[in-house]
C-alpha cells in the first residue's frame, strides 16, 4: 500500500499520552511487542502520526525508523486519520467480478473523493480494501463497519445520502 | 468448573449433552457468522425470541451457531424437532417479520411455513437443507460444527465429544504414537502447498531444543477465500485443541495463533474459547491432571498478504516487518525467536481432532491417492449457490460447480473457475471432469491454495483478471527480493498496455518470459507464484489475449480502452432517458427517434446503459 506523509495537525491529548504510556508498560515483557502496541495505539489517537511514534520509540526503547518501517509496511497502520464516514469497498475477487470496481468509481465520482484518500474536510474516506470474507454477498462495502451486500450500482447515491446529515 | 481427568470431561459431555437433547424441546439454531450477520442475523434473532416471549412458549431453546455454508440464502434459521416426520426444517432468506410469522406458524401452530423454506416454490417441495445437492454430495469434517454448535459455549463442543481428541492423546499415547498416526493419515497441509502435517510435526519433534513453538496461520489473505474465518467464528475450540494436541506431540508449551484484523467477529470468538479453555483447566499448567502445560496466544495481522508466507508471518510475530527469509533453514528447525516451530493452517487444525479419535484408517479411506480426506472450497463468483462447502478430494469441478453449486445464474456461459488465489490459475471448462486434488491442479497450472473457488462467465475478461491479480500482487509484494518487486510490476504494465488497446504480439511472449524468470528466482512462495494467473490464463486462453492485442477487442465487454457504446436503431424509443443521464452529453436525438452516441465525447461510464430500459445500448 502506497502511504502519504500525515497532512494534518496533530491534536493528542495528555490522556491519550498516560493511556499509551501504560499500554507499552503492560506489555514491557512480552516478545515481539512492537504490532500489538502500534495496535493499541492506533486504537487510542485513530492514527499513527510522528508524534505517536515517537512515544512508542522512547517508551520501547526501538529506533525510529524501525517503527516508521513496520508502520508503513503494514496497510491498517494509518498515518493520516480516516473520514468521519468510513467507506471501504471489497475487492476482493469475488466482488470484483461482480463489479466492485464500478462500485468504487461510482462512490468516488458522487463524494470527490480517490481511492486511498480523506475528503479535504476530513469528512469522507475511500479505501478499496482486501477481501472481507463475505463473498456470498458480493459485491459489499462497509460505511463506518455497517455492512451493506449484494450492492447494485443504482443503490449506492441512496445509500450515501443517509450519511449526509452531519451529525453521523 | 475445572476439568482434572478424563472422568472429569466425561461427566460434563453428559450433563451438556442432556440440556442440548431435543427429545423434550424445539431448537431453533440461527447463522450468525460474519456473513449472516451482515445480511441481517440479528434482528431476525431479536425478533425469534420476542415472538416466543409475546406468544410465552415453552420449552424452546434459540442458539447462535456459526456459518450453515449456503451464503446466498442468509440470513438462515432452522428449527429442530425431535420425532417429527420433519424434524430439521431451514428457513432461507429470513428478516424479523418473516421470522415472526415462522414462530406462530411453525411452533405455535405445528406447520411448516412453506412459503420460506429452503426449497418453496421448487418441484420437490424440499423443506430441510440435507436434502438440497447443495449439502447431499458433501462431507462435513473440518466444518462438522460449523452452523451446528454455539460456537461462543464450551460445552456445546465437548457435547460433541471436543477435547477427547485431547483426552485421549494425554491419556496413554506417546508423543511418536501421535505423530505416527498423523502421518499414516495422510494428511497434508491445508494452507495451500500440501505439505504432509504429520512430517513437519516429525521435524520439530526431533529438534533438541529447551523451546519450541506452535503456531496456527489465520492470516487468510487469498480474496475470495472465507473457510478459515468460518471455522474460527463456527468451530474456534477445535483448532484450540487441535493446538494443544501438537505442543504435545512436538513438545512444545506456548503457541501462537496469527489471525488477520479484519476478522473480528473470529478474533472475538477465538479470545472467548481460549478463556474458557483456560478456565477449565484444557489449556494452562497440568492439562487434565498430565503433567503437560500449553498456553497460547493470539496475535493480530495488520494487513500485509506475504504474513500467509511461514517465515513471513513468523518475522512479523516476532514485531517486524513482515518479510520472508530464504529456507533452509526451516522453521520447524529455527522457527519463532530462532526456536523450533511448527505452523498449520486453520483447517489443517480442524482435522487433527478426528483423525486422533477415528483413526489414520478412516481418514486415509477418504481422497484420493495423494490427497486425502476433504477439503473445503468457498464457492463464490458467478455461481448460483454461493457459499462453503467440504467435499471429498477427487471430486470433479463439474460436480462442484454444476450440482453443488448450482450453475451459473442467469442462463451465462461456464467460462473458468479460478482456484489458488493470487497464487493459482484459471481452469477453463475444458478441463471440468479434473478431479480436484492437490497434484492435479498443479499440473494443470493452477493449486490448491487455500480453498476459493471463484466462478467466472462469459460477462468475465480473462486478461483483466490475470490484471487484476497482478495488481494485487504488486501491492503484496514486500520487496525484499528483485525478481518479485520489479518484475510483477513490469509484468502488470504489460498487462495495462494490453488492456488499454496499446499492446502488440511480442509483449505476449515479453510476458512469458518474464513469468518464468519471476517463478524461478523469487524469495518465497508469493513471487514463485505471482505469475501463475497470467500464465494458466494465456496458456488456455490465449485468443483472448490475441484479440486485445490485434483487434483490439474485449469480447466479454470488460475493458473500457476497448469498447464503444452504441445505440440500437430498431430498440430505441427515443425516452431520452439516456440523453439526460449522459454526463458530457455525448448524446443526441429528438424525442419519439432513435438517439446516437457520440464517440468522440463518449467517456464510457456505463450510465446510459443502466438507465435504458429497453436494452438499446450495447457495449462492443
Amino acid at each position: 500500500m502506497k502511504k502519504k506523509m500525515t497532512t494534518v495537525t496533530f491534536k493528542g491529548t495528555p490522556e491519550q499520552e498516560a493511556q499509551l504510556i501504560q499500554v507499552i508498560g503492560e506489555y514491557k515483557n512480552t516478545k515481539g511487542a512492537l504490532m500489538p502496541v502500534l495496535q493499541k495505539a492506533q486504537a487510542i489517537y485513530g492514527y499513527l502520526p510522528l508524534e505517536v511514534q515517537k512515544i512508542v520509540a522512547e517508551g520501547m526503547d526501538v529506533s525510529l525508523a524501525e517503527i516508521y518501517g513496520v508502520i508503513t509496511f503494514y496497510s491498517q497502520f494509518l498515518l493520516n486519520p480516516k473520514g468521519d464516514v468510513a467507506i471501504d469497498v471489497c475487492m476482493g475477487t469475488a466482488c470484483y467480478v461482480r463489479g466492485a470496481g464500478d462500485i468504487l468509481d461510482k462512490i468516488s465520482g458522487s463524494l470527490g473523493v480517490k481511492s486511498g484518500e480523506t475528503s479535504d474536510d476530513g469528512r469522507y474516506s475511500l479505501e478499496g480494501v482486501r477481501c472481507i470474507g463475505a463473498c456470498g454477498l458480493a459485491p459489499v462495502i462497509t460505511i463506518n463497519g455497517s455492512v451493506y451486500g449484494r450492492l447494485k450500482l443504482g443503490e449506492v447515491d441512496k445509500i450515501l445520502d443517509k450519511y449526509k446529515e452531519k451529525n453521523i | 468448573m475445572k476439568i482434572n481427568n478424563l472422568a472429569d470431561l466425561n461427566a460434563l459431555k453428559e450433563e451438556a449433552n442432556k440440556r442440548l437433547e431435543v427429545k423434550w424441546k424445539t431448537k431453533i439454531v440461527v447463522g450468525m457468522a460474519t456473513c449472516g450477520m451482515a445480511a441481517g442475523a440479528t434482528p431476525v434473532m431479536n425478533a425469534l425470541k420476542e415472538e416466543i416471549a409475546a406468544g410465552k412458549l415453552e420449552n424452546i431453546e434459540v442458539s447462535q451457531v456459526g456459518c450453515i455454508g449456503l451464503c446466498e440464502y442468509e440470513p438462515i434459521i432452522e428449527v429442530f424437532e425431535e420425532g417429527k416426520e420433519n424434524n430439521r426444517v431451514t428457513y432461507v432468506k429470513m428478516d424479523a417479520e418473516k421470522a415472526k410469522e415462522v414462530i406462530k406458524t411453525h411452533i405455535a401452530g405445528g406447520k411448516i411455513a412453506e412459503a420460506y423454506t429452503i426449497g418453496a416454490g421448487g418441484e420437490d417441495n424440499i423443506s430441510s437443507i440435507e436434502n438440497t445437492q447443495f449439502y447431499k454430495h458433501q462431507q462435513r469434517i473440518s466444518l462438522r460444527n460449523c452452523g451446528v454448535i454455539d460456537p461462543e459455549n464450551i460445552e456445546d463442543y465437548i457435547a460433541g465429544d471436543g477435547y477427547f481428541a485431547l483426552a485421549k492423546v494425554l491419556n496413554g499415547m506417546s508423543r511418536e504414537d501421535v505423530i505416527k498416526l498423523l502421518k499414516d493419515s495422510g494428511l497434508r497441509g491445508r494452507g495451500g502447498g500440501g505439505f504432509p502435517t504429520g512430517l513437519k510435526w516429525e521435524f520439530a519433534f526431533k529438534q533438541d531444543s529447551d523451546k519450541k513453538y506452535v503456531c496456527c496461520n489465520a492470516d487468510e489473505g487469498d480474496p475470495g477465500a472465507f473457510m478459515d474465518r468460518s471455522i474460527l467464528e463456527g468451530d474456534p475450540h477445535s483448532v484450540v485443541e487441535a493446538m494443544a494436541i501438537a505442543g504435545y506431540a512436538v513438545g512444545s508449551d506456548e503457541g501462537y495463533i496469527y489471525i488477520r484484523a479484519e476478522y473480528p467477529v473470529a478474533v472475538k470468538r477465538l479470545g472467548i474459547a481460549i478463556d474458557q479453555a483456560k478456565k477449565m483447566g484444557l489449556l494452562g499448567k497440568d492439562i487434565m491432571g498430565s503433567g503437560f502445560n500449553f498456553d497460547l496466544e493470539i496475535r493480530l495481522g495488520a494487513g500485509a498478504f506475504v504474513c500467509g508466507e511461514e517465515t513471513a508471518l513468523i518475522t512479523s510475530i516476532e514485531g517486524n516487518r513482515g518479510e520472508p527469509r530464504p529456507r533452509p533453514p526451516f522453521p520447524a528447525v529455527k522457527g519463532l525467536f530462532g526456536k523450533p516451530t511448527i505452523l498449520n493452517n486453520v483447517e489443517t487444525y480442524a482435522n487433527i481432532g478426528q483423525i486422533i479419535l477415528n483413526g489414520a484408517d478412516w481418514f486415509s479411506g477418504l481422497g484420493t491417492e495423494k490427497s486425502k480426506g476433504t477439503k473445503v472450497f468457498a464457492l463464490g463468483g458467478k455461481i448460483t449457490n454461493t457459499g462453503l462447502v467440504e467435499i471429498p478430494m477427487g471430486m470433479t469441478l463439474r460436480k462442484v460447480v454444476g450440482e453443488i453449486g448450482g450453475g451459473i445464474p442467469n442462463g451465462k456461459k461456464f467460462k473458468a473457475a479460478q482456484t489458488g488465489g493470487p497464487s493459482g490459475g484459471c481452469i477453463p471448462a475444458s478441463l471440468f471432469d479434473t478431479p480436484i486434488d492437490y497434484d492435479n491442479l498443479t499440473a494443470i497450472g493452477s493449486m490448491m491454495g487455500s480453498g476459493g473457488l471463484i466462478v467466472m462467465d462469459e460477462d468475465t475478461c480473462m486478461v483483466d483478471i490475470a490484471k487484476y491479480f497482478l495488481d494485487f500482487t504488486v501491492d503484496e509484494s514486500c520487496g525484499k527480493c528483485g525478481p518479485c518487486r520489479i518484475g510483477t510490476k513490469r509484468m502488470y504494465e504489460l498487462l495495462e498496455k494490453i488492456t488499454s488497446g496499446n499492446g502488440e504480439e511480442e509483449d505476449l511472449d515479453k510476458l512469458e518470459e518474464l513469468g518464468a524468470h519471476i517463478k524461478s528466482a523469487s524469495l518465497c512462495g508469493l513471487g514463485q507464484t505471482a505469475p501463475n494467473p497470467v500464465l494458466s490464463t494465456m496458456k488456455y486462453f490465449r485468443d483472448e489475449y490475441i484479440s486485445h492485442v490485434k483487434d483490439k477487442k474485449c469480447a466479454a465487454g470488460v475493458c473500457k480502452s476497448l469498447l464503444s457504446y452504441i445505440i440500437l436503431e430498431d430498440k430505441c424509443i427515443g425516452c431520452t432517458a439516456c440523453k439526460k443521464v449522459c454526463p458530457t452529453e455525448a448524446i443526441s436525438g429528438e424525442r419519439k427517434e432513435a438517439h446516437a452516441i457520440d464517440q468522440s465525447k463518449c467517456i464510457k461510464c456505463d450510465a446510459c446503459v443502466q438507465k435504458c430500459k429497453f436494452g438499446a445500448i450495447i457495449k462492443r
